[in-house]
């Protein structure tokens, strides 16, 4: 029974995994841009939520409202003002730019909050949970799962019911062409980055509830999200969730074996994948 | 005499520091259908791709309805009602053919195309509607193409090499729907490998040499000799 409960607790902890690496799947998809301040902008998001419940006194999960936005706008900003004109041929000049914001990510955030680390109150449902038979699911972590399934759900149908998710599958296609339809591509560049941080507001504010985070917590959540997105395969949304709780299960699971082998349980599985299928275990077939 | 819808006026386009034009003059009227001719590296293509902004330039050396567009992005031109059919078709993998389509009138410009129209011209079309875009014949892709730039209701189309690489059965199809698509009061620009073909259905003809306007005239006046001298420059 043990070892089902840490196959349950894997499997919701990665859907906290698939909400780190949604928002990087997404970018990835529609714009090929590798964006290694990925952690550092989850956690700029769970200290965006500190500010926000410390000054209005709203509990994180309230904070959402705010936060998700504020960091939708940010990405539009950033996409828009820094980012695109890194864009072009070559993936390496948008890659060192963000390695360069990541450490000034980093550096900002050492300086408005100090290095103690920090945590989200939101109250009685993070201890609160359901018993199923004799096992305890954590209200939180149903709540996280529950929220990366809708969240990946909700993108699929963007992707391929809504003219916004045309224009994106469009200018990830042929950028040139796209332009000759009338898109802008540096405006649909913003709107993916906007769409892939409000992904990451949430996934911030959730990790801020689970656990304790200090300004250089970011490059650990970095490669969970990436390796989500690389065992579900480059692409693929329904992929990256799969990924996510292969990861989470993984850690979980290891964890049990001996708690000092949880992230490198994590690592030997995703580098085992990696040898086995480069391509990820659902890779997106091109047409 | 009225403004001309399109004029091009001493042109100089460059890739980097190879310059591909030069001094190219020339105009498109409401109406007529032109020809571009020329061989292989002439700089047809670099002239279409600079009409529809895909290449910038200076803004006053081309003007749309008297306003400078040389120097606006290709999204703001294809907005003003420039369209192309790009040389290789072009099409979104990803997309379905309709899609492809829906895309192309994504604009919102108001016009005789939609999606039915585009559907009766090229009946096929309709059958294949879901399947991926990358599924067809290389005529089929090609009707998609010209459909993709007509759903936005263009004045202007540029059409880049459109028989290229297709069965001559399929080019004369998609020439003989031609008249469909300019009689709806479009005005076009073609530029065309084959040489009788571009004569044929175009009211006037400009020819590029090397990167410079080597003849200009009535399609059907034009004579063979002056033509082979302006395409081959002996």
């Amino acid at each position: 029974m043990d070892w089902l409960n840490a196959i349950i607790q894997g499997v919701l902890l990665g859907g906290l995994y698939a909400l780190f690496a949604a928002g990087l799947s997404l970018i990835f998809g529609v714009m090929r841009l590798v964006n290694i301040a990925h952690g550092d902008l989850i956690v700029l998001s769970a200290y965006l939520a500190l500010t926000v419940t410390t000054a209005l006194g709203l509990g994180p999960l309230l904070a959402l409202v705010i936060v998700v936005p504020g960091m939708g706008l940010i990405g539009y900003t950033l996409q828009r003002a820094i980012l695109n004109r890194t864009m072009g041929d070559d993936l390496l000049p948008p890659l060192l730019v963000t390695f360069g914001l990541s450490v000034i990510i980093q550096n900002a955030l050492l300086i408005g909050y100090t290095a103690d680390p920090q945590n989200l109150q939101a109250g009685a449902i993070e201890v609160a949970s359901v018993a199923v038979g004799s096992i305890a699911l954590g209200v939180m972590p149903l709540i996280v799962f529950g929220t990366a399934v809708v969240v990946i759900a909700g993108l699929q149908w963007m992707f391929y019911h809504t003219a916004i998710g045309r224009a994106f599958r469009a200018t990830s296609d042929r950028q040139d062409v796209a332009q000759l339809m009338g898109l802008n591509r540096a405006h649909i560049f913003g709107l993916a980055m906007g769409l892939s941080l409000a992904v990451t507001a949430l996934a911030g504010v959730f990790l801020g509830i689970r656990t304790s985070f200090d300004p250089a917590a970011g490059s650990a959540r970095l490669i969970f999200g990436f390796e989500a997105v690389i065992i579900g395969g480059l692409g693929n949304l329904w992929g990256t969730l799969a990924g996510g709780v292969i990861l989470g299960v993984a850690q979980t699971l290891g964890a049990k074996i001996n708690p000092g082998y949880q992230i490198l349980a994590g690592h030997i599985v995703f580098l085992t994948i990696l040898a086995i299928r480069p391509r990820g275990l659902f890779p997106r077939i091109d047409g | 005499m009225p403004d001309p819808f399109l004029s091009i006026a001493g042109l100089n386009a460059h890739y980097g520091d190879f310059q591909a034009l030069y001094d190219v003059s020339m105009r498109v009227d409401a109406g007529e259908v032109v020809a571009v001719i020329g061989a292989n590296g002439a700089g047809k293509t670099t002239l279409l791709r600079s009409i529809s902004g895909l290449l910038r330039n200076t803004p006053g050396e081309i003007r749309w309805r008297g306003a400078p567009i040389g120097g606006l992005r290709a999204d703001q031109i294809a907005g003003r009602g420039i369209a192309m059919v790009p040389e290789g078709r072009l099409l979104f993998a990803s997309l379905s053919v309709e899609e492809n389509l829906v895309i192309g009138g994504q604009s919102g410009r108001k016009g005789p195309w939609t999606l039915a129209r585009v559907y009766a011209l090229f009946p096929v079309l309709k059958e294949r509607r879901n399947q991926a875009s990358s599924s067809l014949s290389g005529g089929q892709q090609q009707m998609v193409a010209i459909g993709r730039a007509l759903m936005s209701n263009p004045d202007l189309v540029l059409m880049d090499e459109i028989s290229l690489g297709l069965a001559p059965v399929i080019i004369r199809q998609i020439y003989e729907a031609l008249p469909g698509i300019v009689g709806e009061g479009l005005t076009a620009v073609i530029v065309e490998q084959d040489i009788s073909k571009a004569l044929s259905v175009s009211g006037r003809v400009y020819c590029l040499q090397e990167g410079r306007v080597s003849l200009a005239g009535q399609s059907d006046t034009a004579s063979r000799e002056d033509i082979s001298r302006a395409y081959f420059g002996i």
